[in-house]
């Protein structure tokens, strides 16, 4: 039996507009803790759109959107308590190019946890580690590859010891050498037992960790199934299109 | 074929280097011409006009007053004396209105972007109006629209019979050092260190513990305690001397002249709209990003601002503000429109009347500028340098 407690995000009939133009529709979405979830579809479907609800980055207007056991809704308390817990990594990166790799990483733990600096940083080159860029602690993101900063956002976002991870493209702004080393450092979250919500068209990861992929078209959710089932039986004719594109055949 | 002679130039004049030295050394050689000339002319007219050169007239008595000097003079000082009075009057009021200037247009410039509409709108038509009308017109508005409007001394505004208001200008009490004041001093720097080493212990314990300190309000407790409890404790040890009206104008106090008031409001009025659009690019210029993964991180407003948007905006706007802060002191030189007793109204102007040393009165006015420019340049590309951006 599954009840509410065993959700870590509920999305119930979410519905979200920009002025006339109905972005998310009907949108109903249950994470399970330690889920990994693929989400794809065309651009401008709104998959950034719905994830970007999750941590109130975007307003939904109708329904609700339940994480961690805190509902969403204008009180501030609230969304800094689900912004704590929800770590997010962007496709630009969005590192501080004012501060060094580790300021980067201790920014948040520091005045958002309120953790001593020395324990922030030790946090901060454990993570570092895990991303395998140590070595690069004391320069800035400007110094560094595209690869190595979006490894760096990462371990940024894991400083804060997240509940769950949102993804938004992580590799779409990356040359194609680099998109291996950060997919390598997502694959390992996943296997460690991370919550994914991960939007991508990387398909290769999505068949090796997802434990479900949702396609999204035009503002819904169309199709949700496990990998497998998703890539050799898609039901919808839009799915198919959008497969036999993503996999250019 | 042989290289000829006529080739070997050709090539000379085809070869970068050689190319640029030659028009270098040929506008150099032309200027030099040029100031040779004039300097020629101008000692040949001043010779047979009977007019000696040299800087001999700095040393002779004015025989000139001077409606406000920082330092002591009267008109039996020297010609020397009037440029430091001039110097400082024009530092007086460039100080003045960068400060003003920097705090009205920080304001202006974060309402032009705030949440609030009105707000937003008034310092849109604040800045478009203000920087659109001419500085010289700005300064005679506040001096012959505002305070020529005001009333004469016997009926001057008066604010609780201490600060007064009138034609003259403004007069307030003046603070007078009594016994116990080295004391008193004593005691607010020690209160300023104080707070320092407060800053620094705050520091280090949230380092290693986490735990924050509400440095700023302990700091401004201990510094007005010691401000308000030192006063009484080292027996009241400034007095104030009080403006009076005898006969037809104050006397005693401390006064500000109406040229001060208007050149120092107009400065900082027109300045601001400047610095205000400074402070607004400088903060749109913090990508979305940046403030989209401080709110991913859990950081409120006020961290996102303060941590990550203005760090990032200073870099952008320090250059634009330092041509500002130049062009306002440069543009304290319309003071002479109002007769406010700059340096170029003292100097350049009185002087240069009464004594004819036209070239050395205008270089030496020319030479103060040209300092006070590189000065500031020079404090703010260190400044710049500390603070820009490592980048690959
Ligand atoms: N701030 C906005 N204002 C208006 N329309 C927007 C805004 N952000 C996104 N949209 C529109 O919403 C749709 C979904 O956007 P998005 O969620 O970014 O799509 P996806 O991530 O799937 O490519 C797009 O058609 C986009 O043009
Ligand atoms: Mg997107």
């Amino acid at each position: 039996m599954t009840n509410q407690q065993d959700f870590i995000i509920t999305l119930k009939n979410v519905n979200k507009w920009y002025g006339e133009f109905h972005v998310l529709k009907d949108i109903n979405l249950n994470v399970k803790m330690g889920e990994r979830i693929v989400i794809c579809g065309p651009s401008g479907s709104g998959k950034s759109t719905m994830i970007r609800c999750i941590n109130h980055l975007e307003e939904h207007q109708e329904g609700d959107i339940v994480v961690d056991g805190v509902l969403l809704n204008n009180d501030l308390k609230n969304i800094g308590q689900i912004r704590k817990e929800v770590g997010m990594v962007f496709q630009h990166f969005n590192l501080f190019p004012h501060l060094t790799v580790l300021q980067n990483c201790t920014l948040a733990p520091i005045w958002v946890r309120k953790m001593p600096q020395k324990e922030a940083e030790a946090i901060a080159m454990k993570y570092l580690e895990r991303v395998k860029i140590p070595d690069q602690a004391n320069k800035y993101p400007g110094q560094l590859s595209g690869g190595q900063q979006q490894r760096v956002a990462i371990a940024r976002s894991l400083c804060m010891n997240p509940r769950v991870m949102l993804f938004d493209e992580p590799t779409s702004a990356l040359d194609p050498e680099m998109i291996k080393e950060v997919l390598d450092v997502m694959v390992e979250l996943a296997q460690e037992g991370m919550t994914m919500l991960c939007v991508t068209h990387e398909m290769g990861f999505a068949k090796k960790v997802a434990d479900r992929v949702i396609f999204m078209d035009a503002g819904q959710i169309i199709e949700e199934n496990e990998p497998e089932s998703f890539f050799n039986n898609p039901q919808s004719d839009r799915t198919k299109l959008f497969l036999s594109q993503v996999l250019g055949h | 074929m042989k290289p000829t002679n006529r080739n070997g130039l050709t090539r000379l004049f085809y070869n970068p280097t050689a190319r640029s030295l030659f028009f270098q050394a040929l506008v150099l050689g032309g200027l030099l011409w040029f100031v040779l000339t004039i300097v020629g002319n101008v000692t040949t007219n001043l010779n047979a006009r009977g007019i000696s050169s040299g800087f001999g007239f700095l040393s002779q008595p004015a025989g000139f007053g001077i409606s406000q000097s920082l330092i002591e003079y009267n008109e039996t000082f020297t010609f020397g004396r009037t440029f430091f009075v001039g110097l400082l009057n024009t530092l007086l009021v460039s100080a003045m209105g960068v400060v003003a200037a920097t705090i009205l247009g920080v304001f202006v410039g974060i309402s032009r972007i705030s949440p609030n509409w009105l707000l937003r709108k008034i310092s849109m038509v604040y800045i478009e109006i203000l920087r659109n009308i001419p500085l010289l017109l700005q300064i005679f508005f506040w001096y012959y629209v505002v305070l020529q409007t005001l009333p004469r001394p016997r009926d001057s505004l008066s604010f609780g019979e201490t600060i007064f208001i009138n034609i003259r200008g403004v007069f307030m009490p003046k603070p007078m050092a009594e016994t116990g004041f080295a004391l008193y001093v004593g005691l607010l720097v020690a209160a300023v260190v104080g707070v320092i080493f407060l800053g620094q212990w705050a520091k280090r314990r949230m380092r290693d513990t986490g735990q924050q300190f509400p440095v700023f309000w302990t700091s401004v407790a201990i510094l007005l305690g010691t401000l308000v409890l030192g006063f009484f404790i080292t027996g009241r040890p400034i007095a104030l001397d009080y403006p009076e009206l005898r006969g037809l104008n104050f006397r005693g106090g401390m006064s500000l002249i109406p040229e001060l008031i208007a050149l120092w409001f107009a400065l900082t009025i027109y300045t601001s709209t400047y610095i205000g659009e400074i402070v607004r690019s400088g903060i749109q210029s913090v990508s979305h990003g940046q403030t989209e993964a401080c709110r991913a991180l859990g950081l409120n407003e006020k961290q996102r601002m303060n941590l990550v948007v203005l760090p990032q905006a200073m870099r952008v706007m320090i250059p634009p503000m330092t041509s500002q802060y130049l062009n306002l002191t440069k543009n304290s030189s319309l003071a002479t429109a109002i007769g406010y007793p700059d340096l170029v109204s003292v100097f350049a102007g009185t002087t240069l009347n009464q004594t004819g040393q036209a070239i050395e009165i205008i270089t030496m006015t020319m030479l103060v500028y040209l300092t006070i420019s590189l000065l500031v340049s020079a404090f703010m590309n260190w400044f710049n340098k500390r603070v820009a951006l490592v980048e690959r």
